[in-house]
């Protein structure tokens, strides 16, 4: 594999204070060129920390992180050509248009008045903002708003574009149309790096996820394979009326062919398999025997995988 | 390579120097917008002080003995106009440096971030903060010129102007300006955001009243505890400094110690300044 676009080696953070707070404990990150990369974990897992620290907002308490081969801390003014950032909060120019919020970041990274202009009337057409060119930052919803710090932030073509929390306070369809604007964005080239604690955009967006709580990481690959790591495509839990002689449905279940595991759960069992025709009748069958109350069918999310790694709920 | 650009200093200061630029553009596209605001915020307070004391007031009191403006009139030589003339134009600069930097600031730090976008520029983080300080005196030198004809024209006693060197005026105006913008800077970085509004009673005025803006510094010779107190207060040169290029004949501090006053404070502030700037915008 090529040289990874963004590198974070050892990295650490700990605020000091009357209580200090280690708020990146130890990550190691390589991001292949070209991908879009996900940081997945609740609120203060790091998240936001790693991110800052990768384009050039706080200083590590120690590690390195190298984006395109130039490393931030020592280089953080030349390292920034390389770097587009979405910080989580609207950091519009509000004294200025849309169209000058672009032009003038262009400007800030040396294209020539020309060159700015003609970029500055494509990145508006390209994310729907032409009709708003003239409007001030103020008067754009949310959703509009995110769109414009996208085009702003890839303005200067950066390598790496990074995203913190995109598509927090976005209602559905401006979710859906950021998620469209940053797929787009694969085919310029554009490695982006975003942070969330949203599985279903984790899932959707992403080529590769790290999964990340209390500043380190817990478990790093695809969305598909993450999924898979629980050990089946299919998973049923099954209500019980009382626990008659749960031991022995657990073991029976067990013995159905694509069932990859039965685990209990609060009020019945919880089985895992593979889809397989057939398999749902006979698991009812063989259940009903001992008191089915109710059945319930989900496939295995991130939220599952990150339940399973640290015992609870992402929202927490 | 991306590597490699960064090694050769010629190019990185070409990188730097755009960028720099840049924000310069942004800046002046900015105050070019918002010029009759500017203008307003610049000429009211001069305006309004020498339409009452130099004009209203003589009026009011027909040049009759007693009255402390006429009093005041008669001390300054060329009447109070020629006091103030100076003063008025250090205030506008001192003014301009808060109004063009600190309330900005203070904005970009509590309520928008939007300084962000522009920390995020390919140059050192000081310079994103050095280029608030530039600009900041280009708008302090006009808001002197705005001043300039007010305070010479409005008065109803002739105003005694007399520049005998012209590169004196320009250091002065230009220190004087710098300085007004580090000072900008310091209180905008050091200042809570939540508390800019306290700024104006606690330091502002202050340091307006205190800043031989209304009187020479010679004049205070009588008390002479508040002669020497005063010369903490960087605002005391840019009145002296403007004092002794435009109205030599009031009697002002010797020139030499003027300008080292001027870069010394100039020097302090942008030191403070620079270093609450970092702190600010890094974690």
């Amino acid at each position: 594999m090529s040289e990874p676009i963004v590198d974070i080696l050892g990295l650490r953070k700990v605020y000091n204070g009357k209580n200090s707070v280690t708020a990146v404990d130890g990550i190691d990150l390589h991001v292949p060129s070209g991908l879009i990369y996900g940081l997945l974990g609740p609120n203060g897992a790091g998240k936001t920390t790693t991110i800052s620290i990768a384009t050039t907002r706080a200083i590590p308490t120690a590690g390195s992180v190298r984006i395109a081969g130039i490393d931030v801390v020592a280089h953080p003014a030349l390292a920034r050509r390389s770097i587009g950032v979405v910080p989580q909060f609207n950091t519009l120019d509000r004294s200025c248009t849309v169209a000058e919020n672009i032009y003038f970041h262009c400007r800030y990274f040396g294209l020539a008045k020309t060159e700015a202009t003609a970029r500055t009337a494509q990145l508006l057409d390209q994310f729907r903002l032409s009709d708003r060119a003239a409007a001030y930052p103020q008067a754009l919803s949310g959703g509009l708003a995110q769109r414009l710090q996208i085009a702003r932030a890839i303005a200067h073509r950066p390598r790496v574009l990074f995203l913190d929390e995109p598509s927090a306070g976005l209602d559905p369809q401006s979710r859906i149309a950021m998620w469209e604007a940053v797929q787009g964005l694969r085919g310029e080239g554009i490695t982006v790096v975003l942070t969330t604690h949203y599985m279903e955009e984790a899932d959707e967006l992403c080529d590769r996820l790290a999964i990340i709580d209390h500043g380190k990481i817990l478990i790093e690959d695809t969305p598909a394979a993450l999924k898979a790591s629980i050990g089946g495509d299919k998973i049923y839990d099954l209500r019980m009326c009382g626990v008659r002689d749960s031991g022995i449905l657990e073991r029976n279940l067990q013995t159905i062919e694509g069932v990859t595991r039965v685990e209990v759960i609060d009020g019945g069992l919880r089985v895992l398999a593979r889809a397989k025709d057939g398999l749902l009748a006979n698991v009812v069958t063989m259940a009903n025997e001992f008191g089915l109350r109710d059945l319930t069918t989900t496939e295995p999310s991130l939220e599952t995988v990150f339940i399973r790694l640290t015992g609870r709920d992402l929202r927490e | 390579m991306s590597t490699d650009v960064g090694k050769r200093s010629d190019v990185r200061w070409a990188i730097y120097s755009l960028a720099f630029f840049g924000l310069m553009q942004r800046d002046l596209r900015v105050l070019t917008r918002e010029v009759v605001p500017f203008v307003i915020r610049v000429a009211m307070n001069p305006l309004l002080f020498l339409f009452v004391f130099t004009y209203v007031m003589p009026h009011m009191t027909g040049g009759s003995k007693g009255s402390p403006v006429a009093n005041m009139a008669a001390a300054g030589g060329g009447g109070f106009g020629t006091i103030l003339l100076p003063g008025l134009m250090a205030v506008a600069i001192m003014f301009s440096g808060i109004a063009a930097v600190a309330l900005p600031l203070a904005q970009e730090f509590g309520v928008t971030r939007e300084i962000d976008d522009r920390v995020m520029c390919p140059l050192p983080i000081g310079a994103v903060a050095i280029e608030k300080i530039f600009f900041s005196a280009i708008q302090s030198i006009i808001a002197a010129a705005v001043v300039f004809p007010l305070a010479y024209y409005i008065p109803s006693t002739p105003v005694l102007a007399h520049v005998s060197s012209w590169w004196f005026l320009i250091t002065v105006l230009l220190l004087a300006s710098l300085l007004a913008g580090a000072l900008g800077l310091t209180i905008g970085t050091l200042v809570q955001p939540k508390q800019i509004g306290l700024i104006f009673g606690v330091v502002i005025v202050p340091i307006t009243f205190l800043g031989c803006v209304y009187y020479p510094w010679a004049a205070l010779k009588s008390i002479k505890w508040l002669q020497i107190g005063v010369l903490i207060n960087p605002i005391v040169y840019i009145s002296e400094g403007m004092r002794a290029a435009l109205t030599p004949a009031t009697g002002h501090m010797p020139e030499s110690m003027i300008l080292a006053m001027l870069l010394f404070f100039l020097a302090l502030l942008t030191w403070i300044g620079l270093r609450g700037f970092a702190r600010r915008v890094l974690s």
